[in-house]
């Protein structure tokens, strides 16, 4: 698409398309080196005890099979868990691969088979004679809760607000009340491209590993700090993820593996998982959740009580911001807000998908639909009656809140006025009808993060950085960025991502790689900017001499002062008598005492529409419309794309994900994706995005907020409000299958009113 | 998975002659279910058979009236064929309620009527499992059973049957043609699949040996009253948590024929004569299609997970039969229950 140099807010086309779909984009577990050779992982069939022996005589005698590693023969590896921790390591000690005969969880891996070929590999796996003394485990949140405790050390003290007011005295003087628990399942992430990582052996020692990762300066740390390895010695590319979710954040064990086998034998080694392995990586955990609130009998909130029950492993304290959101989004001066950890014989889970948001706003925006019935108030109006302009969390205003445009601007797209109050009122032929919406929130972030802009002679520009795209379109805005910044067309601006060695930028996570990255692409563009116009202003019988860089715009290829558009001058003019490149990098970075005076949060609400067979159960979402307010829209084709994937994401919460656990054998049971379900086209109907409106102007200098995670926030909530809107069930524990909404379950599970 | 050989079968006289000589041995079709069991150690076929080349993809009329489709007819191919979307509605809906067009295209005729469980344990080998170890125990009776069975299920083994073509071809009381070492035979499609008993470890009366030839659909198409209804967790590519092949013969405004075959709760598609029998002779009614149901699923016996599927079933029977006497069969495309 031919779009001019002021690229921004335009619905440009990934600039990575056409290598995506002509298979030029290679993923980690693509690249090759010569005399590669294959790991295949043997994962633990128990989920707690201790190896016993392992007997590889037979795998290490089919040909093809170099070396069979376990932790009873790997090289040696540093014992001090601090060596293997990473930047999203949840507080304690974490997990290392192969380091003794110890099993913490079902699959977890304790060998790995190296051998010429990866089917060998995979037939040696299975000839791996391992036996372990296994020990009863733990894995059923529920025999727990006793057991529940307080992290001692906080991910980020943030996310656990004190209690303010008097929570208790409040309820008690509350007219009205409603106190329901919801719970939420085990998800699992599963992208489409499963965890792969080649690690390619230089001769000259050094390590090139090409991993599947949100981070690759995070992946270069973690190699280094296991291997005793300098950053000089290894180099970590990601230049293409086939999505992630939040599960390649940290480090995943193929990527040690890789390495261990490549610096052991010296030899260049690919690891890849399969679908199946994928569920033994991190997870979003099983919550159990509590919530209170009182309000007056015109809905009014005067008391919020949240309390949440997360599980992690018996290792890690895996924690997040699960309960912040209740006391942040409504205004309310008696709150308390708590979250509490069981540990079970599982991995550590980990950040998926708007972690803590996604579950703490099901609860939080089912509850305020329990309300709306409770006192009879519209479920729109009750959110537009306890609509809040500061965080009372943090004591403090908001930076920019367009939330009220979302509801109003949603609802008049989706219709919301042809709500009948009553549930089970609408119906059409055989199937109800019921409409449900919710609120969503998440947070904004600015984080420092470095990049570098070269101007070639040529009129080209490569921009570089090391952060990754996951699928989420960071390539188009960064190219975007550029183009616009130094008035260059889309396709003379080359992006560098994924890749260590380029400046460094944190993980590709938390929906703040546009802000951040997008505003260092936009600082470095700014230094070349400046030098342009030194030299432009050099030249002879310059009509930009003496002209201030505040004044200047570059658009369409000329330089052209503000204030006098006569005075201009076309860049190509100036690149003539350029000899050498054009420089320029930079570490952005906010300011953080100003970033302290407001909160920063992206809003959305969410309208669904759902139809279902009474007798059957059967279930459709026939219709969703998010409205989002996250500040600039970069590019209103790629932010859109973000939000139906998260509105895919939330239907999945609603009505189909979840991992079962067999507690006998403390192990995921569905662990491939035919009996894992995520909503398939069938599932997925109208989606309907709205971009409002919103000025930003604190957060970061581009006035971007991020728009990866907020769409999938407040959709399960608005597909269970509808649900019960439709039927008058209320299920409270996710997924609402066909059983919980029919009340077939028996023994009747915990969602009775 | 483990090291195996492969070799591509010239005839059929030599695929029998392969399966006869290697133990071992399996035949492969469309492979999207011989070569998943295989990546997880259930299945570990020394050798594998290619019968793809084997003329066995065509589909012909019978003396009978009826049509003969070979073994290799994929599943795609067999349910956008006009004859039998024509004739034999309850067939091609039935297909087309089962995984998704990539694998339909590459599934066989002969490889559906094979597909072995989707029970969970029997797909993890670190978990017991009767029929993938005989002895080892059931691991879905006291797991994870929500797929599981709620009729004809034995002790050892909870299993189901998942596949939506053979619900239909047992309401159609379709016929099995294979051929053996010892000569070919016939099997009704009732008597193809077995209940577990206590061997769940066999599937069917198919012996090792033998080779799926054809099917051959008898005359009587029910291609007016017919309806094959699933209901499953996800509107595609799930498979069924119950379902119905619903036909019905209806003349001067009663029944004088009826079928009734339920998919994903037992071992094999579950029929009950009985319950067909009392709708003979009736007229079309909720009462009579509820009576019906309730003869089907009086031996019903649920678990932990699965008893919901009991009454889920009771409803999904009354409302196939319901389509099937209006003349309004479930769409495979539109989502809506009608
Ligand atoms: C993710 C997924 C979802 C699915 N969902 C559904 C669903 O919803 N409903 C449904 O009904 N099915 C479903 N299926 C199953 C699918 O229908 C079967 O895998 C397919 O029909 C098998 O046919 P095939 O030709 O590929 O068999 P293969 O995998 O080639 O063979 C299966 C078995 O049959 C044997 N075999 C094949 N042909 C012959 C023959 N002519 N004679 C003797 N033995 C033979 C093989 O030896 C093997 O043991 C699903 C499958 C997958 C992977
Ligand atoms: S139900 Fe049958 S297939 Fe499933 S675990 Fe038990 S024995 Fe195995």
């Amino acid at each position: 698409m031919s779009v001019g140099t002021n690229s921004i807010g335009k619905p440009v086309s990934r600039v990575d398309g056409p290598a995506k779909v002509t298979g030029r984009a290679k993923y980690a577990a693509e690249f090759s080196a010569p005399a590669l050779a294959y790991g295949f992982v043997v994962s633990s069939v128990v989920a707690k005890g201790r190896i016993q022996s392992i007997d590889r005589s037979a795998a290490l005698a089919v040909p093809g099979v170099i070396e069979v590693l376990a932790h009873d023969n790997r090289p040696s590896l540093p014992s001090s868990h601090e060596k293997y921790t990473d930047q999203v390591a949840a507080p304690g000690s974490p997990f290392r691969p192969l380091y003794n005969d110890e099993i913490l969880f079902s699959g977890q891996p304790v060998a790995l088979v190296i051998a010429e070929e990866p089917e060998i590999a995979r037939f040696a796996a299975g000839l791996v004679e391992i036996k372990y003394e296994a020990e009863a485990t733990i894995t059923e949140l529920d025999t727990q809760i006793d057991k529940a405790f307080e992290p001692p050390e906080k991910r980020a003290p943030d996310w656990d607000p004190p209690a303010r007011g008097d929570v208790e005295s409040a309820l008690s003087r509350a007219p009205t009340h409603i106190r329901k628990e919801y719970r939420t399942p085990v998800e699992h992430h599963n992208p489409m491209e499963t965890f792969g990582s080649t690690a390619v052996w230089e001769n000259d020692g050094r390590l090139t590993v090409y991993d599947k990762t949100q981070g690759a300066p995070n992946c270069q740390e973690y190699l280094c700090n296991v291997f005793g390895l300098t950053k000089d010695k290894v180099r970590v590319l990601s230049p293409y993820v086939g999505g992630a979710f939040g599960v390649g954040l940290r480090p995943n064990y193929q990527l040690f593996m890789a390495a261990l086998a490549a610096i052991g034998l010296k030899r260049s080694v690919r690891v890849t998982l399969t679908r199946q392995q994928m569920f033994t990586l991190g997870y979003r955990p099983q919550t159990i959740q509590t919530l209170t609130l009182g309000a007056e009998n015109d809905g009014r909130l005067v008391a919020v009580r949240h309390d949440a029950i997360a599980n992690t492993s018996r290792f890690e304290d895996y924690q997040e911001p699960t309960v912040v959101w209740s006391g942040a989004l409504y205004p309310c001066d008696d709150s308390a807000l708590t979250s509490s950890l069981a540990r079970l014989d599982l991995f550590t889970p980990c950040d998926m998908r708007a972690p803590g948001g996604a579950v703490g706003m099901y609860a939080l925006e089912s509850a305020m639909d329990e309300l709306s019935y409770a006192v009879g108030v519209d479920p729109l109006e009750l959110r537009l009656k306890n609509y809040s302009e500061r965080d009372q969390n943090q004591n403090r205003p908001i930076s920019s809140k367009a939330l009220k445009d979302c509801y109003l601007q949603g609802a008049e797209r989706f219709g919301w006025s042809k709500r009948r109050p009553e549930p089970r009122s609408m119906r059409e032929g055989r199937e109800l009808i019921g409409y449900g919406m919710a609120t969503g929130i998440w947070s904004a972030f600015f984080v420092p993060t470095s990049a570098r802009a070269i101007l070639a002679p040529d009129g080209t520009m490569e921009i570089a950085c090391a952060t990754a795209d996951i699928g989420t379109g960071t390539y188009t805005i960064l190219a975007q960025i550029g183009a616009e910044m130094l008035g260059l067309p889309l396709d003379k601006v080359i992006v560098r991502i994924g890749d260590s060695d380029l400046p460094s930028a944190p993980v590709e996570g938390g929906s703040w790689t546009a802000a951040s990255a997008g505003s260092a692409v936009m600082e470095a563009c700014n230094g070349i900017r400046k030098e342009l116009l030194k030299r432009a202003s050099a030249i002879n019988n310059s009509p930009l001499q003496g002209v201030d860089a505040a004044d200047v715009t570059m658009v369409d290829g000329q330089i052209r002062v503000k204030s006098d558009p006569s005075r201009a001058m076309p860049l190509s003019e100036v690149m003539v008598s350029l000899k050498e490149p054009i420089r320029s990098e930079v570490s952005a970075a906010p300011d953080e005492r100003a970033l302290e005076e407001y909160s920063h949060y992206a809003h959305s609400a969410v309208f669904a529409e759902v139809r279902l067979d009474e007798e059957l159960g059967m279930l459709r979402v026939a219709r969703v419309v998010s409205a989002v307010a996250a500040g600039r829209i970069l590019n209103p084709k790629t932010a859109k794309s973000q939000i139906l994937g998260a509105v895919v994401g939330g239907i999945g919460m609603a009505l189909h994900e979840e991992t079962v656990i067999d507690h006998r054998y403390g192990r995921f049971m569905n662990h491939n994706l035919a009996e894992y379900h995520v909503p398939v086209h069938a599932d997925v109907h109208a989606i309907d995005v709205i971009f409002v409106d919103e000025q930003e102007h604190r957060l970061n200098p581009l006035g971007v907020k991020g728009v990866g995670e907020i769409g999938i926030v407040g959709t399960a909530a608005a597909i269970a409000n509808a649900v019960f809107h439709a039927t008058g069930v209320r299920v409270r524990d996710l997924p609402i299958t066909i059983d919980k909404l029919l009340e077939l379950r028996q023994p009747t599970s915990n969602h009775a009113a | 998975m483990i090291d195996f050989d492969y070799v591509r079968a010239n005839d059929l006289g030599d695929a029998l002659s392969q399966i006869t000589k290697h133990q071992a041995a399996k035949f492969i079709a469309g492979g999207t279910n011989l070569i998943d069991l295989m990546k997880e150690d259930v299945e570990q076929p020394t050798r594998l058979i290619d019968i793809t080349e084997l003329p066995l993809n065509e589909i012909h009329e019978t003396q009978t009236g009826g049509l003969k489709i070979g073994a290799l007819v994929p599943n795609s191919n067999l349910a956008y064929d006009e004859r039998i979307t024509q004739r034999y509605p309850l067939l091609s809906s039935a297909i087309l309620a089962g995984a998704s067009p990539q694998l339909r295209n590459m599934a066989s005729t002969g490889g559906n009527l094979l597909q072995r469980t989707r029970c969970l344990y029997f797909y993890d080998t670190a978990t017991p499992c009767n029929k993938r170890r005989p002895g080892s125990g059931c691991g879905a009776m006291e797991g994870f059973n929500r797929m599981n069975a709620i009729l004809g299920w034995s002790n050892s083994c909870i299993a189901v049957h998942p596949s939506d073509m053979c619900v239909a071809l047992s309401a159609l009381e379709a016929v099995v043609h294979v051929m053996g070492p010892k000569g070919d035979r016939a099997i009704r499609s009732v008597d193809f699949h077995r209940l577990p008993g206590d061997m769940p470890e066999i599937d069917t009366n198919l012996a090792r040996d033998e080779i799926i030839t054809a099917i051959e659909l008898p005359s009587e198409e029910f291609s007016r009253n017919y309806s094959y209804l699933k209901i499953r967790d996800r509107l595609s590519y799930a498979f069924a948590l119950v379902s119905v092949a619903a036909a019905l013969r209806i003349e001067a405004g009663a029944i004088t024929c009826a079928r009734i075959a339920l998919g994903g709760v037992a071992h094999k598609p579950w029929r009950a004569p009985d319950a067909e029998q009392s709708l003979e002779g009736k007229q079309p009614s909720r009462e009579a299609f509820v009576e019906a149901a309730d003869i089907i699923l009086q031996g019903a016996v649920g678990f932990d997970h699965n008893r919901f599927k009991i009454e889920l079933a009771r409803r999904s029977i009354v409302r196939a039969l319901e389509q099937a006497a209006a003349g309004t069969p479930q769409s495979q495309s539109v989502k809506v229950i009608v």
